[in-house]
């Protein structure tokens, strides 16, 4: 290997050497530029010496090797490889702006600004396991932002492609991670669970809201099997000013066992987008840590961690959709409830953890001053829910819970598009409107919303009675 | 260069022109079959003489142990086995079992080596079953990226220098850089009849470019290949494990 030591001005494949940005243990970074691309870009050369940490190389290899794969506004765009007989570097686009590690000294954060961020990641995040990497490193220091909004999450050194050979898998004996982040399964060496992202996440929102790390930064690995069976003190014990919702996402996220998390990063997302609609168990009210006794059982007798492994971690994360159910309770028509109830049903039955969110369009006028800021208006919006609840009554409960929404919009199909686009909607129920000459005047809704969804979805009908 | 690598056709004619034809489709310009041209299935005149004129097209084509138990009977193999290789040996005109009789066990070209099973003893038709196969078979060739069939079931180990053997199950259609600074081994499924459960006919395409290898499956018509091989007297085991692919 050539060990050629890069100075400003110097040309690599055509990348011109400006700046040092960054001189890390492990990697320099160089801000670099090429005519031909037309955005800020880095260049990431790992440091390779003698005795160093071959994972630092391996890591290297393995972003090397994700980096090209992934796409789309949550990841930095991947602009070149150097090759390891030559120079090994990794060209990148550079984002704006610094990480979430300069936050680190204003804390604990406002409740409202934790939930903020959180669901940004978590979007961030459901992108990430979409393209089926599991980035393991999450932290801080890991995620930057992008001038329109979207989480940014960097630094694939730790992370696997479920679809390619694991190559930090088999070759040490000692968890990869950053100790206060780890999840309990990645310490005990699994490296295929989309949930441990979901698990670090956790402890970024419990640090940012109470200024203190969950499990501290334990330096060895029997420090870092403690958070295996002691429980962290709960968040609201720390910071008064965290709701109970709050604190429920929190320690949900936090759980030992991955099945006790959320089932995807999307309906964690949509739970801190909106914590009023979060499902408070005893987890929300929890204000000490469990006692000695609890603990001490465990601690022999530890919590079995139903972790899945790579062939499985794909199925788990779909069995987990979010569903939209769009219900026009003004149809009024009996049998395509009815039809609508059982298609929803069978979703729950064929995707257990599915997040089931039923929503109706309230219409609004378009220039008429309306009535929905007056009694009036709360009203009709309130004696909808009250009707989307009674709607869904017998329909079987879904592991990602059920809620109810009443947009107000001007148009049904553009409300229900916009929903599933903000909410990452997987699959949209909703029943066709009756032939009707409103129907032939106005369109169909069921056609717009087919047309131009970003999921799929499953249009009902009731089948008419025989001629 | 896109190479198409083919193993275990197994005289199974309609898994083989299933996935020349998607091979083609996808632009692969070199072929490559890792031998078990015959054997099992009910097509082996039709499929040694295709594997012939790929020969002449300038594919390399080895030997494995089924195409050289069809003229040496000191070849053991299991009884299901012996008895579909009497019935083959009936079938061969004298030129097809002259043309399998002359292939080489091994192949290398530029940095890849061909084997039809475990390269520290070719003749010995070893299985790679796990990473310690993988270890033997690398340790004892150069080629920094290596194919062997043999196995029926597709697999893919890497190793760097000093470093431990990491296997994995490739998925299919998903290609994978073989990193430049590692060794690989790439473990064929079988065209002619799978065994990882998946009745799809496997193979793979190495793009010689980018050092991508992309393990694919095709679907082609199991029954009539199945229908075939009972038509034929053969043992019916062997028509009834295309269509459960184990």
């Amino acid at each position: 290997m050539v060990k050629a030591r890069l100075k400003p001005g110097d040309v690599v494949d055509g990348f011109l050497i400006e700046d040092i940005a960054h001189n890390g243990g492990m990697a320099r970074i160089w801000t670099v530029s090429r005519p031909d691309v037309d955005f800020p870009i880095l260049m990431k050369v790992p440091v390779i010496g003698e005795g160093d940490d071959p994972a630092a190389i391996v890591g290297f290899e393995m972003e090397q090797m994700i980096l090209p794969r992934l796409s789309g506004p949550h990841v930095p765009r991947f602009v070149a490889n150097g090759d390891f007989a030559t120079l090994p570097y990794i060209v990148m686009e550079r984002l704006p702006g610094t990480s979430l590690y300069p936050l680190l000294e204003r804390l604990p954060l406002p409740p409202e600004e934790v939930a903020a961020i959180g669901a940004k990641v978590a979007v961030a995040l459901d992108s990430l396991h979409h393209q089926h990497v599991v980035h393991l490193d999450l932290k801080p220091s890991n995620v930057m932002f992008r001038e329109s909004g979207e989480a940014v999450l960097i630094d694939y050194g730790l992370a696997r492609h479920i679809h390619l050979p694991d190559l930090m898998d088999e070759q040490f004996r000692l968890p990869y991670g950053t100790a206060p982040y780890m999840a309990p399964e990645q310490v005990l060496g699994t490296r295929s669970d989309f949930r441990s992202d979901l698990f670090a996440l956790g402890v970024m929102l419990y640090f940012f809201s109470t200024g203190e790390r969950p499990f501290g930064d334990p330096q060895r690995l029997k420090g870092l099997k403690r958070r295996l069976w002691r429980d962290p003190l709960p968040p609201r014990a720390r910071n008064a000013a965290i709701p109970p919702a709050l604190q429920e996402v929190i320690l949900r996220c936090l759980e030992v066992n991955p099945a006790w998390r959320y089932p995807s990063a999307a309906q964690l997302a949509l739970d801190l987008q909106d914590l009023s609609a979060v499902k408070l168990t005893a987890r929300a009210e929890k204000m000490k840590r469990d006692p000695f006794s609890v603990v001490v059982r465990r601690r022999f007798n530890p919590v079995t961690i139903e972790t899945v492994k790579p062939r499985a971690a794909e199925a788990q994360l779909a069995n987990a959709p979010i569903v939209a159910v769009a219900v026009d309770l003004a149809a009024g028509a009996p049998d395509l409830a009815e039809a609508m109830r059982k298609t929803v049903a069978r979703i729950v039955e064929n995707t257990p953890d599915a997040r089931i969110a039923c929503i109706n369009v309230l219409k609004i006028n378009r220039i008429a001053i309306d009535t929905s800021l007056d009694e009036e208006g709360r009203n009709k919006h309130v004696l909808r829910l009250v009707a989307l609840r009674t709607w869904s009554t017998g329909l079987p409960a879904p592991g990602g819970g059920i809620t109810f929404h009443v947009l107000e919009a001007v148009s049904p199909a553009d409300a229900i598009l916009e929903y599933a686009r903000e909410n990452h909607v997987d699959h949209i129920v909703m029943g066709a409107r009756a032939e009707s000459a409103m129907r032939s005047m106005l369109g169909s809704v069921s056609g717009e919303v087919a047309a131009h969804a970003p999921c799929t979805v499953t249009v009902v009908r009731s089948r008419p009675a025989a001629q | 260069m896109l190479v198409a690598v083919l193993s275990d056709i197994h005289a199974n004619r309609e898994a083989f022109e299933a996935v020349l034809a998607a091979a083609e489709a996808a632009g692969a310009e070199r072929f490559v079959l890792l031998g078990d041209i015959v054997g099992y299935g009910a097509d082996p005149e039709w499929c040694a003489e295709r594997a012939m004129a790929l020969a002449v097209q300038g594919a390399i084509v080895l030997r494995g142990n089924h195409d050289e138990a069809v003229g040496n009977p000191s070849v053991s193999m299991n009884p299901t086995a012996t008895l579909a290789l009497e019935w083959t040996r009936r079938q061969l005109g004298a030129e097809t079992r002259a043309f399998l009789a002359a292939l080489p066990l091994e192949a290398r070209e530029g940095d890849c080596l061909f084997v039809h099973a475990d390269a520290s003893a070719p003749a010995d038709w070893n299985y790679v079953l796990d990473a310690d196969d993988a270890d033997r078979h690398l340790a004892a060739c150069s080629a920094r990226v290596s194919f062997c069939g043999h196995v029926h079931k597709p697999a893919l180990y890497c190793t760097a220098p000093g470093g431990r053997i990491t296997p994995f199950v490739p998925v299919a259609a998903t290609p994978v850089p073989l990193l430049p600074q590692r060794r690989w081994l790439a473990v064929m499924g079988a065209v002619g009849q799978p065994r990882d459960g998946n009745p799809a006919a496997a193979f793979a395409l190495y793009d010689t470019e980018n050092a991508e290898l992309c393990f694919l499956r095709v679907a082609y018509d199991v029954e009539r290949a199945a229908e075939k091989i009972r038509a034929a007297g053969l043992p019916a085991s062997l028509a009834e494990r295309l269509a459960r692919g184990r």
